[in-house]
């Protein structure tokens, strides 16, 4: 076993000439040629062990006429990571061989990079837009790119104060001037229902007939975009021998909002309450990555009591979470209302306590740069301690009377192969779907943020891979999490929640920072590159729900169309977080 | 036996069922009102709530915890004519914190020497665009801008709020956040009391 310091100093030695430790101040990792990457990536991952590339993203250095695309490998047994980049001549068309080869799980983030930055990976089998629509004229994420509403490159808005008068945005930009067509479109003409390139990226599954057999014909099904289980707007286009799906492509993007770019325009601190809106289920987690990364980049302490209360508000997230996940997959499963409302209870009650502290249910923006906003009043606290202690072991007990041994449901669920662990680490699929895959890779162990190393808790491992322990997982999650609530909620001291002064701009140096938490729903990145100035140069996020998705296609190929959508519940997606 | 696990999961469904009706009795028993009541809606969301759970909207509303935060508005203090004393200084930290930038503040400047006085001429929130984070709230050194509590303000038109629009009594403040306020009212006290102190100190040292 390589350790990270040594594997770090290797790859220099290992690759002389072709790649050279970044030296830039802030920044880590190494600098690959472009010739040299399809080697050197493949050394990363079969001599260094690093199977897990989770994080694929680019950034625009248009001052120095370059695109950089960074990579983030990581061990699933634990231990920090390693990171490598290549810089390429900022000039069209830019490209970039694929890494899809040596690591699957880079599709859709190859992709997305495409969409949005125009780089062309060479090799990708099916590099077509994944957010944008496919009119779309340009990539939004380049320095250069203007949206139709731009006002000014950063907040805050010069035009808001001393002289604000009010004005609409659309009246400086009427309708149908507020979008930019490619040469010759008229969206007039436009046939929507016209996507050869999406079914055609769908037809290499077709199969030949064998002779002598009876002919049948592939039918293409399309899932969404407003099928009722599909948790969100989410588009699924399914090629189907009879009832067996044969090929599948997700289309996403229904409810893109470019939030990096938004994150590019706002300063550090405004970010926050955008992150609440990714996975609108776990503000607090999201909350939680956010500031932990930036955290990093600004290398400041967390104040003692708001790191418990941090521990406390993401345990308590993952529980209703994991109840909803239940929930909303019996409706998947056809189970309409009942156990999806016992679950919603329970998460009323916790949703209680986020509103008490933070002022709102869902949308918390309850952690700043160095602690939490305020402090949890006592009485908040000790309905925490009832909670935890009394009421949700024994609801948690009263789902699994109320579920488990159900016929229909093991019926559903029971041997229905979802991923393995080769396949499950080839795609960066992380979360509880990986460990229900028998990886125990939980980063709350694997690479230890915020205090989690203080808790006595067990990684939840179920070794099967099929829907029945996906379902169960979670259930375990649970009570692991009750576990490091009921200790956080014993030793949390007393004093203050923040060690920083309340400041409306803070100043981070220049440098980039990827910081991950385990959110629910599997590694939550964010990617962050300061310049010294008051807006993030490079705002990025790595949702689980994207990359999860990645594997979606090798899950349901072979299956049939009706455990699709519970297929697709295993992976609990969140819209806001996949489309962002 | 096939069809167990149904009949286990059935008796949940069951008890749950019988709870609404166990806990309405006990209720009653107790010579207690369990539905459109502080104390009953209060009972129903916490941890010993027992059978039905949900809230009647509107005849029953839940109760908003004090932190709870809806669209801002303008402190005002009554003056001694009973005028209205904005808080605001129009020092514009609001407007340059806004996430989503929903915030136009005109300054007032005096018209004989054309410097800014402290007092804004107008405030705009477009309460469409706000997406109620609070920080314009947390961030005002003069505790001018607070989160309300009202939610209801469903309207068939676009909400553009100016500043009369905007104003609220401190008495209205003091009211739905009264911890908050106590506490604010208190250090402003203590910060006065220390001006008055070393005013006199340094008027006594002049001396």
């Amino acid at each position: 076993m390589v350790t990270p310091l040594t594997a770090t100093v290797d790859l220099v030695v290992r690759f002389p000439g072709t790649v050279a430790a970044d030296v830039r101040p802030g920044y880590t990792g190494f600098i690959i040629n472009k010739e040299n990457l399809v080697e050197v990536a493949t050394a990363v991952r079969d001599e260094f062990g690093y199977d897990l590339l989770t994080a694929v993203t680019a950034i625009d250095y248009i001052a120095e006429n370059k695109m950089e695309v960074v990579y983030h490998a990581y061990k699933t047994t634990g231990g920090a990571g390693l990171v490598f980049r290549v810089q390429v001549e900022r000039v069209d068309p830019i490209e970039l061989p694929s890494l899809i080869d040596i690591w699957p799980g880079v599709d859709f983030q190859e992709r997305e990079a495409w969409d949005l930055y125009g780089i062309k990976f060479t090799g990708h089998p099916d590099l077509r837009r994944i957010l944008m629509w496919e009119g779309f004229e340009g990539h939004p994420l380049r320095k250069d790119w203007k949206e139709p509403f731009f006002e000014e490159e950063t907040k805050p808005f010069k035009s808001r104060w001393p002289d604000g008068q009010h004005t609409f945005a659309e009246n400086k930009n009427p309708f149908r001037d507020n979008l930019n067509f490619p040469k010759d479109f008229d969206p007039e003409k436009y046939v929507v229902d016209k996507e050869e390139d999406l079914y055609a990226s769908l037809e290499r599954y077709t199969t030949k007939d064998v002779e002598g057999n009876m002919k049948t014909d592939h039918i293409v099904v399309n899932l969404g975009p407003h099928h009722p289980s599909t948790h969100g707007v989410l588009r699924v286009a399914v090629t189907m021998d009879g009832e067996t799906i044969i090929g599948l492509k997700p289309v996403m993007g229904y409810l893109h909002r470019n939030h990096d770019k938004i994150g590019e325009r706002n300063t550090y601190l405004q970010n926050i309450p955008y992150t609440d809106r990714l996975d609108y289920f776990n503000s607090m987690s999201n909350n939680f990555g956010y500031c932990t990364t930036v955290e990093k980049l600004m290398k400041i302490p967390v104040a003692e009591r708001a790191e418990y209360i941090r521990v406390i508000m993401a345990e308590l997230s993952r529980i209703q979470n994991h109840l909803i996940f239940i929930g909303m997959l019996m409706n998947d499963l056809g189970t309409m209302y009942t156990p999806s409302l016992y679950a919603f209870e329970e998460r009323e009650l916790i949703l209680d306590i986020f509103e008490a502290v933070s002022g709102a249910r869902m949308m918390c923006n309850y952690f700043r740069f160095g602690g939490v906003v305020r402090d949890i009043p006592d009485d908040v606290l000790q309905k925490i301690k009832g909670l935890v202690s009394e009421r949700l072991p024994a609801k948690t007990d009263e789902m699994e009377r109320f579920l488990n041994e159900n016929e229909i449901l093991v019926a559903r669920l029971k041997g229905i192969h979802v991923l393995n662990a080769e396949d499950a680490i080839k795609y960066s699929v992380t979360g509880p779907v990986l460990r229900a895959t028998g990886v125990p890779y939980d980063l709350r162990r694997a690479d230890p943020y915020s205090i989690y190393d203080r808790f006595d808790f067990d990684v939840a491992v179920r070794q099967n891979g099929d829907m029945m322990d996906n379902y169960l997982i979670r259930f375990d999650e649970i009570r692991q999490s009750l576990r490091i609530l009921e200790q956080a909620l014993k030793q949390i001291p007393q004093g203050p929640i923040n060690s920083q002064k309340a400041a409306y701009q803070v100043r981070v140096p220049a440098g980039e920072a990827y910081g991950r938490i385990e959110s629910p729903k599997g590694e939550l990145g964010f990617y962050v590159v300061s310049n010294g100035k008051p807006n993030p140069y490079r705002y990025h996020v790595r949702p689980a729900s994207f990359v999860n998705l990645t594997a979606v296609e090798s899950m349901c190929r072979g299956t049939k169309i009706a455990d699709f959508v519970a297929l697709l519940a295993m992976l609990d997606i969140v819209m806001g977080e996949l489309d962002r | 036996m096939y069809g167990k696990g149904i009949l286990k999961g059935l008796s949940v469904t069951w008890k749950r069922f019988w709870d609404t009706y166990t806990e309405d009795i006990s209720w009653v028993m107790r010579g207690k009102k369990r539905y459109n009541t502080d104390e009953g809606i209060r009972h129903r969301s916490s941890k010993d709530t027992k059978g039905i759970f949900t809230v009647q909207y509107p005849e029953e509303q839940l109760i908003v915890p004090e932190e709870f935060r809806y669209v801002p508005f303008l402190v005002y203090d009554e003056g001694a004519d009973g005028k209205k004393e904005v808080r605001c200084t129009s020092c514009g930290i609001c407007a340059k914190v806004c996430p989503p930038q929903c915030i136009w503040i005109v300054r007032t400047n005096d018209p004989a020497t054309g410097r800014p006085v402290p007092v804004p001429t107008d405030f705009y929130i477009d309460m469409d665009i706000c997406m109620n984070c609070g920080f314009c709230s947390e961030y005002c050194p003069f505790d001018a801008i607070k989160m309300d509590h009202d939610f209801d303000i469903a309207s068939y038109q676009r909400n553009v709020y100016n500043l009369e629009k905007l104003m609220k009594p401190a008495a209205y403040y003091a009211g739905i956040r009264p911890e908050n306020y106590t506490r604010e009212e208190e250090a402003r006290k203590a910060k006065e009391a220390a001006k008055a102190a070393k005013a006199e100190a340094s008027a006594a040292a002049a001396a």
